[in-house]
């Protein structure tokens, strides 16, 4: 009886029931597939609309392909003077909001002190600020001590707004941090630079890559906060945002989708590297035993 | 004896030092700016002859003016950011625990949109909506909008552009805390007969709480003070807070109000933060903070 019963089920079921089984167990993967389609959707637009040939000033519309705009995508000169400009000013930014907070990230971590709480803080209110609260509040300081805009100005910013997620990036990666490794150092006669440079550093290195990739993107992609301390400075989404009232060049898609090819060839690059040394890291210890 | 003193000194001095420039920059570039800009917006007369003068109607008289954006703002934000949860939750789940070798190709397209500029995705999604675009001509035809409707221009548009342009920031917080999360918990529970639905609810959603809330905070904030997606694909009808502020500085240079409103957006954010970090729990923003300790 009880074999029978157990059976039924198996018996009865058809076509259609596998079918929504299947579903049901696949549905979460199917729905998670359309989410990722749903992000990639305006990527697929910029590469393709890269090689249209607007008819007016407007690359709204598709008007038929051509690779004319690929051979001279460097031909609008303000368009690549303000990429110019973005790529050194986030370079520069990265650079400093790098070292500052990496420096604050030891602070944090490994020492105890007074202020600690205090500077917690100081780290995660402006990320909790609205962008264009950040923009307004610099601009209200510089306008007071009538600061002219320009280069000055959007570093100061693009370095204040970076500090706090190198901080943040930073930390997390030495937290699960093996101090024991300093103490061998330390006791096999190592000073405490050379227990930095020798073991800190590189174990704590890609959190400081990780936070200057974070940085670099968070500068280079910004508009609110320039918008308000740029002054006659145009930066490349500046540039984007004068243009969308005049019409966009197909330029600025080609640029966009350069940029895009080459910073996910760089991010495959650094996930495969990085899976050659996870190799390299788990084969070591047996090798030593 | 006072070499060990020294030696004691110099150690309580280190922290101070490496905290020196960052934390020097961070106040003379964000707090006091903050002070400038409070100051700024009590101040009288029109530009550019401004008198500090304790003005603080500038305050009601802006917000009486602007609440419509200043309300229109919040509403659309949390829209954006309930709808964002909604997608990216069940994506995050997919990726952590049926992800497999496909894990690391799924989190690279999750992260792909940030490889291209935030306008210029925007300005992608005014031309997938744009008035003769393939989507308004689909929609038409299926009798869903009529004739001569339009997409652009309505705020369904704004907040799914709200929504699209911080959906990784959602993602990627609720993935990490999905990760981490011990699956043998998950067993447990249904050895002990739970169903799957109850395993889920009891188990996975509160563990993966974190990163729920640090996705909504990162999505909320800046969706809030956000007028690039009502600028490209709004109208005036949906024009919000960050409009205003940007007209007010950079075209009207009626700096008082606009200080006030930005003031007032700094202030109604914090709050909303810590009451939200209250009630669903700290660990999001400061969750590190305990681990350190131990």
């Amino acid at each position: 009886m009880e074999a029978a019963t157990a059976t039924l089920p198996k018996r009865r079921e058809s076509a259609g029931s596998r079918a929504w089984k299947w579903f049901k167990h696949n549905a979460i993967v199917i729905y998670g597939g359309l989410a990722i389609a749903y992000m990639l959707v305006p990527i697929v637009l910029i590469v393709v609309f890269s090689f249209n040939d607007p008819a007016g000033k407007f690359n709204f519309t598709w008007q038929g392909f051509t690779l004319d705009h690929w051979a001279h995508p460097f031909e609008i000169s303000e368009l690549t003077d303000a990429l110019l400009l973005s790529l050194r000013l986030a370079l520069l930014a990265t650079v400093i909001s790098t070292a500052l907070g990496t420096m604050i990230a030891l602070a944090l971590v490994r020492y105890d002190f007074f202020g600690r709480r205090a500077s917690n803080y100081l780290i995660v209110v402006p990320t909790a600020t609205p962008e264009v609260v950040l923009g307004a509040s610099l601009l209200s300081m510089f306008l007071i001590y009538g600061l002219s805009l320009g280069f000055t100005t959007l570093l100061i910013a693009h370095v204040m707004f970076c500090i706090s997620f190198v901080v943040i990036v930073v930390r997390s990666r030495l937290i699960g941090f093996d101090r024991s490794l300093e103490e061998a150092a330390q006791d096999l006669g190592a000073d405490p630079f050379t227990t930095f440079r020798k073991i800190t550093l590189p174990l704590i290195w890609p959190g400081i890559i990780a936070g200057a990739m974070l940085a670099f993107a968070l500068s280079i992609d910004d508009f609110v906060v320039s918008n308000f301390t740029a002054g006659t400075e145009v930066t490349f989404p500046l540039y984007i945002f004068g243009a969308a009232q005049r019409g966009i060049p197909v330029q600025v898609y080609i640029i966009a989708t350069m940029l895009f090819s080459v910073t996910l060839l760089a991010m495959i690059f650094t996930v495969l590297q990085q899976r050659r040394a996870d190799k390299l890291a788990s084969v070591r210890p047996e090798q030593e035993v | 004896m006072r070499d060990q003193r020294l030696v004691n000194l110099r150690r309580r001095l280190i922290p101070y030092f490496l905290l020196g420039p960052g934390i020097l920059w961070l106040i003379l570039f964000f707090v006091v700016p903050m002070y400038f800009m409070g100051r700024l917006s009590l101040d009288t007369g029109i530009f550019p002859e401004f008198r500090f003068n304790w003005q603080f109607s500038n305050y009601t008289d802006a917000l009486s003016a602007y609440d419509t954006q200043f309300f229109r703002a919040f509403r659309y934000s949390a829209i954006a950011t309930i709808i964002g949860l909604l997608i990216a939750y069940p994506l995050a789940y997919a990726i952590a625990f049926r992800g497999g070798k496909w894990k690391n190709a799924m989190l690279l397209a999750v992260i792909a949109p940030f490889f291209t500029t935030y306008l210029i995705r925007t300005l992608a999604w005014e031309t997938i909506l744009s008035d003769n675009g393939f989507v308004v001509n689909t929609l038409q035809s299926v009798g869903l909008i009529s004739e001569d409707g339009r997409v652009l221009a309505t705020s369904g548009a704004v907040i799914a552009g709200l929504t699209y342009n911080f959906l990784p920031f959602m993602i990627l917080p609720i993935y990490a805390s999905l990760e981490r999360l011990d699956t043998s918990l998950v067993e447990a529970a249904k050895d002990l007969y739970s169903s799957s639905r109850q395993a889920f609810l009891r188990v996975t959603l509160p563990l993966s709480m974190p990163g729920v809330v640090a996705g909504t905070l990162l999505t909320f904030i800046p969706a809030t003070g956000d007028y690039i997606n009502a600028q490209f694909l709004g109208g005036a009808q949906q024009a919000m807070i960050g409009n205003v502020i940007q007209s007010l500085y950079l075209k009207q240079t009626d700096y008082p109000a606009a200080a006030a409103i930005s003031f007032t957006l700094m202030a109604a954010m914090l709050l909303i933060v810590f009451i939200y970090i209250r009630i669903a729990g700290s660990e999001a923003l400061m969750g590190e903070e305990v681990e350190e300790r131990t």
